[in-house]
């Protein structure tokens, strides 16, 4: 009850200190140049020039804190030693290029870059022409965006339950396993064959992101202009051609940035790894090795940082991207 | 004519399948772990949750009394009982372990120079001519039906024993205040880019739009040194900032976006009636950006709801602090097999945020197409 409470109070204070400050800085600025009297042209203007940063100021602060500052802040830590006492130079990413996990973290994570979003995409593609031409539709829809609401911890629970082992000939109680032996295979202890075991985890997150694939690309589609359509079936294509050579090239935009959001989340990936593996068995990813780095043992905040630093460097161009496009947009 | 029509309902018939097909391959791994979640631990590690629904065969036995209850019907001496449990039926029993099935209800067998007969309700009777002088009760192994049971069970030993209860309120106190602050801060600057004239705009947009982007790992190890530099240290604080810090330029983005799209007439008549910028964003862009707002706060939601990583780093590791997905998490390490326990705390976490999701979807799709087709 008193954690209750004390969420409660903390939203209080938090908006009323919002209110506060906003209103406050409003009527201040109001009396400081008044809207009227002798120099109410000036002042009109001279409060217009302050006001834009007053409706920002906790904004700026917040994201100069909280996003700005750390990325300097750990380019300068990834220069230092384990407890950032003293400046070592390079000598991180020296250790990182010769680090054998590192480099199995970089070929996992590339991986992971070349199949997430490729078959998030396609299967999000293929859900949404599908449910987009039947009645249960909306239902269908529904059904497989699901995932995206379940946490990668509840995932990965959810998954290893299907990955589950029980010595063979014995009743499987895994979803996998027990279709591999019903067909007469023999059960397998799946996340722990290497590299295969990397594909068991990247199917997680393939479950989750595909919803996401569907819902953009299904509006996409609906977005095509009908006359491209007809034109097509007048001219006597085919459902497949007209799928692949009229309705495709056409959304190849929104597949781009479809493509590029999941590969985002896909680079940042570290609960379903953490919870499911644990880098082990040779399933080493970025941000689970940064997480080591920062936690077990005795932390070291210069490799940790090395690494994080390499996770910003490899998002770099697709920030770059976005902010171009956004520009383009705005002009 | 005809033929293509022929055709085409072959082809609807198709897509039908296909989408079935899929629809069925995406919710069958929650579908088992929600099933289980009803299941005892027995049943659980007896079968697969797919055969929950028909009923389930075990086999066991059951010891007979031993000498002192026997009693005496005429000549013979005589042990009575029952080998049924609650609920169960009886499929077959035997006399020994390899065949446990080997004679079916009301047949007889010999055991031990005794005759056995077990009837169909589960009674059996041993007789013998002789008295029975046997201190252990003789083994009647049987097979047993189980008809298709749940139970609610390991909700309430997960809601109390495993710390789940607690761990609900503590994710609660993270993410409420968590989803509302952010969303009042980026009300606030997206009216001003989207509809303020002041130098450095399409800078700051530009800005807003990058740290979209930036991965969370970056500001983990700075954030950590700085909270405890100024005396944050780990607890509830310090996440409802962080968290709020990290939603931000998404909610900015979002925001700003819609607002862009509202009206310019209704905002430019406001003004030349004389209504302050204040007045402006609170009874005209905030009420209308209802929708926006709303989107943004169901990504926070799920998103604060369902974060593991930022919990960990900014709140403590103890069982008073931890959120759901963090008990999760230990309990996989500790209860790996303990499946009862582990498929119903995981739905417990999982369930707020399902029906967040279905009584809210349409805002949430309304967000991500707001979201990303325009580029982000």
């Amino acid at each position: 009850m008193d954690l209750f409470l004390l969420a409660v109070v903390t939203i209080a204070v938090g908006v009323l200190g919002c209110v506060a400050w906003f209103w406050g800085s409003n009527y201040i600025l109001d009396t400081v140049f008044p809207p009227r009297g002798p120099n109410a042209g000036n002042n009109i203007r001279r409060a217009g020039m302050i006001r834009p940063w007053l409706f920002l100021g906790p904004a700026i602060l917040f994201l100069g804190i909280y996003l700005v500052y750390p990325v300097l802040n750990s380019l300068w830590l990834s220069m230092r030693n384990a407890s950032s006492s003293t400046f070592v130079g390079a000598s991180n990413y020296n250790w990182l290029a010769g680090d054998a996990k590192f480099r199995e973290s970089m070929i996992n994570n590339f991986f992971w870059l070349l199949v997430v979003p490729a078959l998030s995409t396609l299967f999000g593609l293929i859900a949404a022409q599908l449910t987009d031409r039947i009645r249960w539709g909306n239902i269908g829809k529904s059904l497989i965006f699901m995932p995206m609401a379940i946490s990668f911890v509840g995932a990965g629970v959810i998954w290893k339950f299907i990955y589950e082992y029980r010595e063979p000939g014995t009743e499987q109680i895994g979803l996998l396993n027990a279709i591999v032996q019903a067909f007469g295979g023999t059960p397998q202890t799946w996340l722990t064959i290497q590299p295969w075991n990397n594909f068991y985890l990247m199917i997680v997150l393939v479950w989750i992101q595909t919803g996401f694939a569907m819902v953009i690309l299904s509006a996409a589609l609906r977005g095509i202009p009908e006359e491209t359509i007809e034109a097509a079936v007048l001219d006597g294509a085919s459902p497949w051609q007209i799928f692949f050579k009229i309705k495709v090239p056409q959304i190849m935009g929104t597949i781009a940035v479809v493509w590029t959001t999941i590969t985002i989340v896909v680079l940042k990936v570290f609960d379903i790894v953490f919870v499911m593996t644990n880098g082990q068995w040779g399933t080493q990813v970025l941000a689970n090795l940064m997480y080591d780095w920062m936690f077990r043992g005795t932390p070291d905040y210069g490799r940790g940082s090395a690494i994080a630093i390499v996770l910003m460097i490899l998002v770099l161009p697709i920030m770059i991207w976005n902010i171009r496009n956004v520009r383009k947009e705005m002009r | 004519m005809e033929g293509m029509a022929g055709q085409k309902s072959s082809l609807t018939w198709l897509v039908n399948i296909a989408a079935l097909v899929l629809v069925v391959m995406w919710t069958i791994p929650t579908a088992g772990l929600f099933v289980s979640s009803f299941r005892d631990r027995d049943q659980i590690s007896a079968t697969g949750w797919w055969k929950s629904m028909t009923s389930s065969e075990q086999t066991g036995f059951v010891r007979t009394g031993t000498a002192d209850d026997q009693t005496q019907d005429g000549d013979l001496y005589v042990l009575e009982g029952n080998v049924l449990g609650e609920g169960q039926s009886l499929v077959g029993w035997g006399t020994r372990s390899r065949e446990p099935a080997a004679y079916k209800a009301g047949e007889t067998a010999e055991l031990d120079g005794a005759q056995l007969t077990v009837n169909e309700d589960g009674s059996y009777r041993l007789e013998s001519t002789a008295p029975f002088e046997m201190r252990r009760g003789e083994r009647i192994f049987v097979t047993t039906a189980s008809p298709p049971h749940f139970t609610l069970s390991n909700y309430s030993r997960v809601l109390s024993a495993e710390g789940i209860g607690r761990a609900f309120m503590n994710t609660m106190t993270v993410t409420i205040p968590a989803t509302i602050i952010p969303i009042l801060i980026a009300a606030f600057a997206a009216y001003a880019l989207a509809w303020m004239e002041f130098p450095g705009r399409a800078l700051l947009t530009a800005a807003v739009v990058g740290l979209l982007v930036v991965p969370l790992q970056v500001a983990l190890i700075p954030l950590l040194r700085l909270h405890n530099e100024i005396g944050i240290g780990k607890g509830y604080l310090g996440i409802w900032l962080a968290h709020t810090g990290f939603g931000l330029p998404l909610a900015i983005y979002l925001l700003r976006n819609y607002m862009a799209g509202l009206p310019r007439e209704v905002i430019e008549s406001a003004r030349v009636d004389g209504a302050t910028e204040f007045q402006i964003f609170r009874k005209i862009i905030l009420p209308l950006s209802f929708p926006a707002l709303a989107s943004f706060a169901i990504f926070q939601f799920l998103w604060v709801w369902n974060d593991l990583l930022v919990a960990t780093v900014f709140l403590g590791n103890t069982r008073e602090q931890l959120v759901m997905t963090g008990v999760l998490r230990e309990l996989m390490g500790s209860k790996g097999g303990e499946w009862e326990i582990l498929a119903t705390s995981a739905f417990i976490s999982i369930s707020v945020p399902l029906l967040v999701f279905f009584a809210m979807q349409k805002y949430l799709v309304r967000g991500l197409l707001a979201g990303s087709v325009k580029g982000g």
